[in-house]
C-alpha cells in the first residue's frame, strides 16, 4: 500500500518531469526500435482483475488484456513471454502511457473522445461492455430506478465516476459516492458493507464476484446505463508505426476466428488455397513487410495464443471460472460487434 | 578604467549575480519551452481553460456546496476546503491530546508515564498510512450495517457508514445571524485595538462585542426564526436527517490525531524538560502549587523551545493529509488526481497542487513565526 502510494507520487512526478526534461525522446527513437533494443514490451496491466489481467498462483500473468499484450510480443519477437507487466491503478494508467513508462495499455480502458484527443490513441477494441452495478441480493434491488439514496463505491481514475453521476442525475437518484484511489480498497469497502453498490464494467464485476465474494450467489449485477463501452488498447500519440502494429496484432486474433483458424489447426491451415487465408498466414508474403514485422506474425500469434474466441473462452468464458457469455463480443457473423478488418 | 572595474569587488559580485540570475531565468524558460513543445508533439493541450469546464465527477463529501455540474476550478476549491478542514481539526485536536500525552509522560505515576511512553513508541514507529488503513478497517469491519446500527443514546447512530448525530437547524432569515456574528467580530477587533491604545475595561469590551450579535438574534426571532432539531432516521438504504460524520472522515481524524499527538507529546515533553530545574524550585519557594508553576512559569518558557519543532509538525500534518485518499476521503490530492485523469491536464494540475500546498505551508509557518516572536524572550 505504501509502495503504491509512493508509486503514484512518483508517477505524478514523472508526468511532470518527463515532458519538461525529456528532449523529445519519442521523436528521437520510435517505439518499435526502443522495444527491440530493450528486448521486451512493457505493458500496462491491472492491479488484479481475474479474467482481464492478474498473475496466477505461479506469478504468470493471465487474462484477456494480458494476452493482448502477448499477441504484440509475438508479432515483434515471436515470443509471447517477452513482455513485462506493470500493474497500474486507474489513476496512473494514462500518465504512464503518455510519459513513455509503458509501450501499450490494454487495461479495461474505455475509448472516449477526450482521452483520445489528449495524448493517446486507441488502436483496437478488445471488449465491449456495459457499466454495471453490483449489489447484495439482500437489499432487494434489481434495477437502477430502485437505487434512490443508495451509496456507491467508486474507483477513481475511471469513466465510472462520470457514469455514476450521469445515472444519478438522469433518474434523480441522489446516489452517495464513496471514492477510492485503489482497486483493492474500493472492493474491500463494498464487501464490508460500506456501500450498497459497487460500480464498474459488468465483466469486471462478474470477475470480482466470482473471485472475491464469500458467496457469489449473494450478489446481483445489472446494467447502470443502456450505453455500451468499448474497452480498448491504447498507445501514445505520434508513433503511427507502433499504432499499426498493435492494431493489427489484435485484429489477427479476430480474423483467425472468422477464418476458423485455431491454435490446433493453424499449421494445416497453411496448406489452405484460400487467397485471403494465404495472405493472412503469410504463406503469400506482403503483410509482414508492410508493417515491418515477420511475414509469419499472424501465424505466430495464433500458434502461440490462439484466436480471439479461444483467448476469450479460457480467460472469461466457458473455459474459465467466470463463465461470462460472449454476448456483444461475438464476431459480427454470429450477431456480435467484433469485426475483423481485411488482411491485405 | 576596465582594470579598476575588474578589481572592484562590488562590480565583480554584481556581474556574477546578474549572470547567475540570467542563467536561472534562461534555464526556467528552457524547461517551459521544452514542456510546451513536448506536450504539443504528443498531442496534449496546454493551458488553464479546462478549469472552467463542468467537472462531471462526484466528490463524496465536502464542507462547501458541490455538484458535478460545477466547474473544475470549483472542484479544486472543494478539495482545498476539505484539506483545510481536516488539517485544522487534526492540528487542534492533536495539540490538545499531545499536551496530555507530553504531561503524562513526565508524570511521577509509573503507570501513566509507562502507558504514554509505550503509546509514543508504538505510534511513532509505524507508518501513518498503515495506521489510517487500520482505523478505517476497524470502522468498516467491526461496526454493524445501517439497519443494525448501534444506538448508544437516543438520536445517535453508529454504523459502518459513519456516525449520525442529531443536529440543530435554524429556520428563518439565517443571514441575519451571519451579519450579526461578522459585526461582533469586527467590533471585537476594533475594541482590541482601542484597548491597546487608550485602555478599555474587559467587561465593556465583552458588552460591545456581544451587542451586535444579540441584536441580530432578536431580529431573527422577531422575524419568525427558530431552531429545529433534526434527528437521523433510517429511510431506505441510509440514514437521513441530522448530521453525519462519515466513516472515512472519522477514521481519518482518529488516525491523524493519534499519530500526530505522539509527536507533539514528545515535543512538549522535551520543551518542558529543557526548562531548568531551578525554575520549579523557585516556583515552590514562592509558594506556588505544581500546576501553577507549570502553567505560569514553566510552559511560558518551554514554549520558546516548543514552537519551532511544533511548526514543523503542523506543516507535516498539513502535507500528511494527502494520505487521506487511501481511506476514501476526498482531500485536495484526490481531487487533483481525478481532474488529471478526467482531463489529462497533468502538468497544470500538479503545478496548482504545488502552489496550493506551498501557500498553505507558508501561511502556517508565517503564523507560527509571528507567534514565536511573541513568546520569545525580549531583550531589554
Amino acid at each position: 500500500m505504501r509502495m503504491r502510494q509512493g508509486k503514484s507520487i512518483l508517477l505524478a512526478g514523472l508526468a511532470l518531469a518527463l515532458p519538461i526534461l525529456g528532449s523529445s525522446a519519442a521523436t528521437a527513437q520510435s517505439t518499435l526500435e526502443a522495444v527491440k533494443q530493450r528486448g521486451h514490451i512493457i505493458c500496462g496491466a491491472s492491479q488484479g482483475t481475474v479474467g482481464f489481467g492478474a498473475p496466477d498462483g505461479q506469478g504468470y500473468w493471465r487474462g484477456l488484456d494480458v494476452e493482448t499484450c502477448r499477441a504484440v510480443a509475438v508479432a515483434v519477437f515471436n515470443d509471447k513471454d517477452k513482455v513485462e507487466f506493470v500493474p497500474l491503478s486507474g489513476q496512473q494508467r494514462i500518465p504512464a502511457l503518455q510519459t513513455g513508462e509503458i509501450d501499450m495499455l490494454p487495461r479495461t480502458l474505455t475509448w472516449t473522445l477526450r482521452r483520445d484527443a489528449n495524448g493517446i490513441n486507441f488502436a483496437a477494441v478488445n471488449y465491449y461492455e456495459f457499466t454495471g452495478f453490483m449489489v447484495p441480493k439482500s437489499i432487494g434491488v434489481t434495477k437502477v430506478e430502485d437505487m434512490a439514496g443508495a451509496s456507491v463505491c467508486v474507483q477513481t481514475g475511471s469513466t465510472t465516476e462520470v457514469v455514476v453521476n450521469d445515472v444519478s442525475t438522469k433518474h434523480n437518484l441522489n446516489l452517495k459516492t464513496v471514492i477510492f484511489d485503489n482497486v483493492a480498497a474500493t472492493r474491500q469497502a463494498f464487501f464490508s458493507g460500506r456501500c450498497d453498490a459497487l460500480i464498474t464494467d459488468a465483466a469486471a464485476l462478474a470477475s470480482v464476484r466470482a473471485t472475491q465474494a464469500k458467496n457469489p450467489d449473494d450478489y446481483v449485477i445489472f446494467p447502470a446505463t443502456p450505453y455500451m463501452d468499448a474497452l480498448s488498447v491504447a498507445v501514445r500519440h505520434g508513433d503511427d508505426r507502433w499504432y499499426d502494429i498493435v492494431k493489427w496484432s489484435v485484429q489477427a486474433m479476430l480474423a483467425a476466428e472468422m477464418f476458423g483458424i485455431t491454435q490446433a489447426n493453424v499449421e494445416e491451415m497453411q496448406e489452405s488455397k484460400d487467397p485471403r487465408i494465404m495472405r493472412f498466414l503469410g504463406t503469400e508474403p506482403g503483410n509482414g513487410a508492410a508493417l515491418g514485422l515477420d511475414e509469419k506474425f499472424a501465424y505466430n500469434i495464433i500458434k502461440q495464443l490462439g484466436n480471439y474466441g479461444e483467448v476469450f473462452d479460457r480467460n472469461l468464458g466457458a473455459g474459465s471460472p467466470l463463465k461470462i457469455e460472449r454476448g456483444p463480443n461475438r464476431l459480427f457473423t454470429d450477431g456480435g460487434l467484433m469485426f475483423p478488418l481485411a488482411f491485405q | 578604467m576596465l582594470s579598476s572595474l575588474w578589481y572592484s569587488e562590488r562590480a565583480r559580485s554584481l556581474t556574477a549575480q546578474t549572470v547567475l540570475l540570467a542563467a536561472c531565468l534562461a534555464g526556467l524558460y528552457w524547461l517551459y519551452d521544452n514542456a510546451v513543445t513536448n506536450l504539443t508533439a504528443r498531442g496534449i493541450r496546454v493551458g488553464l481553460d479546462f478549469l472552467w469546464r463542468p467537472s462531471n465527477f462526484p466528490i463524496s463529501e465536502s464542507i462547501v456546496a458541490y455538484s458535478p455540474a460545477n466547474t473544475i476550478a470549483w472542484a479544486f476549491v472543494v478539495g482545498l476546503a476539505n484539506t483545510l478542514y481536516i488539517s485544522a481539526i487534526a492540528i487542534v485536536l492533536s495539540t490538545l491530546v499531545g499536551l496530555v500525552v507530553g504531561l503524562g509522560r513526565r508524570s511521577s505515576n509509573p503507570l501513566t508515564s509507562g502507558v504514554t511512553g509505550a503509546y509514543i513508541t508504538v505510534i511513532r514507529n509505524t507508518p501513518l498510512i498503515v495506521q489510517l488503513l487500520f482505523w478505517y478497517a476497524i470502522a468498516t469491519t467491526a461496526l454493524p450495517g445501517p439497519r443494525q446500527a448501534l444506538n448508544p443514546v437516543g438520536g445517535v447512530f453508529i454504523s459502518l457508514r459513519g456516525i449520525y448525530l442529531p443536529s440543530l437547524h435554524l429556520e428563518g432569515i439565517t443571514s441575519l445571524l451571519w451579519v450579526g456574528a461578522t459585526a461582533s467580530l469586527l467590533t471585537l477587533a476594533a475594541g482590541l485595538i482601542y484597548r491597546r491604545r487608550r485602555g478599555l475595561a474587559v467587561t465593556m469590551l465583552a458588552a460591545i462585542t456581544i451587542a451586535p450579535f444579540v441584536l441580530a438574534l432578536l431580529a431573527f426571532v422577531a422575524g419568525g426564526g427558530r431552531a429545529a432539531v433534526s434527528v437521523p432516521e433510517l429511510t431506505g438504504f441510509n440514514f437521513t436527517g441530522g448530521m453525519r460524520l462519515s466513516s472515512e472522515f472519522t477514521a481519518l481524524i482518529i488516525g491523524f490525531v493519534v499519530y500526530t499527538s505522539a509527536y507533539i507529546g514528545e515535543i512538549i515533553r522535551g520543551g518542558i524538560d529543557a526548562v531548568g530545574k531551578g525554575q520549579w524550585e523557585a516556583g515552590r519557594a514562592i509558594g506556588l502549587r505544581d500546576s501553577q508553576t507549570l502553567f505560569h512559569v514553566i510552559i511560558p518558557q518551554a514554549l520558546r523551545i516548543i514552537i519551532p519543532p511544533l511548526t514543523t509538525q503542523y506543516l507535516s500534518t498539513v502535507k500528511n493529509t494527502t494520505l487521506a485518499l487511501a481511506v476514501g476521503y476526498p482531500e485536495f490530492g484526490l481531487v487533483v488526481g481525478t481532474v488529471i485523469n478526467q482531463t489529462g491536464q497533468a502538468i497544470e494540475s500538479i503545478i496548482i497542487m504545488l502552489g496550493v500546498f506551498l501557500t498553505i505551508s507558508l501561511a502556517v509557518s508565517l503564523f507560527m513565526n509571528w507567534y514565536n516572536r511573541r513568546v520569545a524572550l525580549v531583550q531589554r
